[in-house]
């Protein structure tokens, strides 16, 4: 589903991604791990081309992010392209970032009918579906600031979801929630797994890692360090590095 | 420790200052209203008959000639100037707003030349005086004798108009107030925009959203709630700017009551007769305002504030509601 080769991104002379490799299987959930500033974050919005990637090459569901190959020359594709295909690619962000503006409802509708041109009723009812799914239903009214953060955060992966992505990104959705909400966004994140949805989830949570993941990749300092099955990196890791990490998160 | 039936009273903080501050202010106002209704001397006399004695006395005037005021209030002279004026000041703000937004989000805008562009034409509008601006573009005439309207540098024309019969007065302010208007807004408008956190456009665009969408939909919405309250002080200051109209030959309500006073030299009673209608006019604006700014607020506040009318009703049941509770202790301790 998702391919990466030799990954590299820099700003401001500062390299953050240092040639990472990456595969992602269809219907899999992998996590990112790793200390602040291991390039966790640019890997993902690179994935959906919010940061553009200097070098390597970046490959969702066998096409290029952002390019075009025609012949042996790459060309970047348009506004047009890149709008299709993050429209196909869920992202939920660490601080929600819900539209302040809009009702709960139309957060979820808005997408659906603007980009995916989805007849209004129709939209809404799939909105209400999607919103009865992370339990939500009797808030669609609301607007964000009258909901809690994980309220928030499950409204945002139904706005998401309302796109039918086929591929869905998490940055760290839990980070900004109270401890005692984290349970409700992960359960949902769980229900999504179990679905069959393909995830890429950047966490802090190891306990979610270790029971939903298929793979687990450890980046530091804008490299993958070791990657593989969750039981074998957070239960045996091999390098001093993740050792030390997993010290300070667990 | 006093008893649950025998309830300890409380006195409040008085504070002298205000009262005497309360005091102060209530004697201006009404030293204020004493002038603005006082009567004067007329200077002319009525004489009359008496059981055979003439007896004369002085009659008095108001002070600030209210019958004349009153007079010419509603003619269609100054009525048709306020037409004038509340249309000016909407196509002129229309026009602002309209360039303001454009030249925001040029001036943030990643290409340097459109955003040096926008900056250049801030600098510039609002560098020189909005009246000589208008000037300019009422001899606009002078400096084109032609004004044609077809591919630059070649000589294919579709429209052809002479600059005497276009810029009409009217046409020469809305033009010059609309620009000078747009440099104002435009910072007003990046305010606004710079102020929506860049995680929403974000968003937006992973929802495959293209950037006009998210401008449009999600920046441009929020923004309003940034945007609103100097749009409108903008929009009452623009609404008495439209007066120096009146100085290339607008005939719009100050341009109206001012013709009218050069015939009849009552400068005082019509310069009355403008003001009050601009204070009419700012007054409607500013509650129109105030509800405008309630709707863009949607979403930004868990409560919107109240409106007048039910801050005025929850006031009046506050004082009844303290009223019932003070003879409800009054009736306990006796």
């Amino acid at each position: 589903m998702v391919e990466a080769r030799g990954v590299h991104k820099s700003y401001a002379g500062v390299e953050v991604l240092k040639g990472v490799d990456l595969t992602v299987v269809r219907g899999e959930v992998t996590c990112l791990i790793g200390p602040s500033g291991s390039g966790k974050s640019t890997l993902l919005r690179c994935i959906n081309h919010l940061e553009k990637h200097d070098a390597g090459e970046l490959r969702v569901d066998g096409d290029l992010v952002g390019y075009e190959l025609r012949g042996n020359k790459l060309y970047e594709r348009n506004d047009k392209q890149i709008c299709a295909e993050r429209a196909q690619i869920g992202m939920v962000f660490q601080r929600f970032n819900l539209f302040q503006h809009l009702t709960v409802l139309d957060n979820v509708t808005v997408g659906q009918v603007k980009v995916k041109g989805i007849d209004p009723e129709r939209a809404r009812a799939k909105a209400r579906e999607l919103l009865a799914r992370v339990g939500l239903d009797a808030k669609e009214r609301h607007y964000p600031s009258q909901l809690s953060g994980g309220q928030q955060q499950r409204v945002a992966i139904a706005r998401a979801l309302a796109m039918e992505p086929k591929l869905m990104l998490f940055d760290e959705p839990t980070s900004a929630l109270d401890p005692e909400l984290v349970g409700e966004v992960l359960d949902v994140m769980r229900d999504l797994a179990a679905s069959g949805m393909t995830m890429i989830v950047v966490t802090h949570e190891m306990g979610f890692a270790r029971e939903v993941a298929n793979t687990v990749y450890f980046l530091d300092g804008g490299v993958i360090e070791e990657s593989g099955a969750p039981a074998d990196v957070l239960g045996a890791p091999k390098s001093e590095r993740l050792r030390g990490f997993l010290s300070k998160v667990l | 420790m006093a008893a649950p039936e025998d309830p300890v009273k409380v006195v409040p903080v008085r504070h002298y200052g205000q009262w005497a501050g309360t005091v102060v202010a209530l004697v201006l106002v009404a030293m204020l209203v004493n002038t603005l209704f006082s009567k004067v001397p007329s200077g002319q006399f009525v004489c009359h008959v008496l059981n055979g004695a003439k007896r004369c006395h002085e009659t008095s005037e108001w002070r600030f000639s209210w019958n004349i005021v009153f007079h010419y209030f509603t003619t269609s002279e100054v009525l048709h100037g306020l037409v004038l004026t509340i249309l000016l000041t909407v196509i002129a703000m229309a026009a602002g707003i309209t360039i303001g937004v454009g030249l925001a989000v040029m001036r943030l805008s990643s290409n340097r030349l459109l955003s040096m562009t926008a900056w250049c034409y801030t600098w510039f509008f609002r560098g020189t005086p909005v009246l000589v601006q208008l000037f300019f573009w009422e001899f606009i005439s002078i400096l084109y004798k032609h004004i044609r309207i077809g591919i630059p540098f070649t000589h294919v024309w579709f429209l052809h108009l002479n600059p005497v019969t276009l810029f009409t007065p009217f046409v020469a302010a809305a033009i010059a107030l609309g620009l000078n208007e747009g440099a104002y807004m435009s910072e007003i408008a990046r305010s606004g925009l710079i102020s929506v956190d860049e995680g929403q456009s974000e968003a937006a665009m992973s929802l495959g959203m293209t950037r006009a969408q998210t401008m449009r939909l999600v920046v441009l919405p929020q923004a309003m709630r940034v945007i609103m309250p100097p749009t409108g002080n903008e929009v009452i200051s623009m609404l008495k700017t439209t007066s120096l109209a009146s100085t290339i030959g607008v005939i719009e309500l100050f341009g109206a009551t001012n013709n009218i006073s050069a015939n009849n030299y009552e400068i005082v009673p019509l310069l009355l007769v403008a003001s009050l209608w601009y204070l009419i006019v700012t007054t409607v604006l500013s509650i129109g305002q105030f509800y405008l700014e309630r709707r863009f607020a949607r979403g930004a506040l868990r409560t919107p504030p109240p409106t007048p009318l039910q801050r005025m009703r929850r006031d009046v049941r506050g004082v009844l509601s303290k009223f019932r509770t003070r003879r409800g202790v009054a009736g306990a301790t006796s």
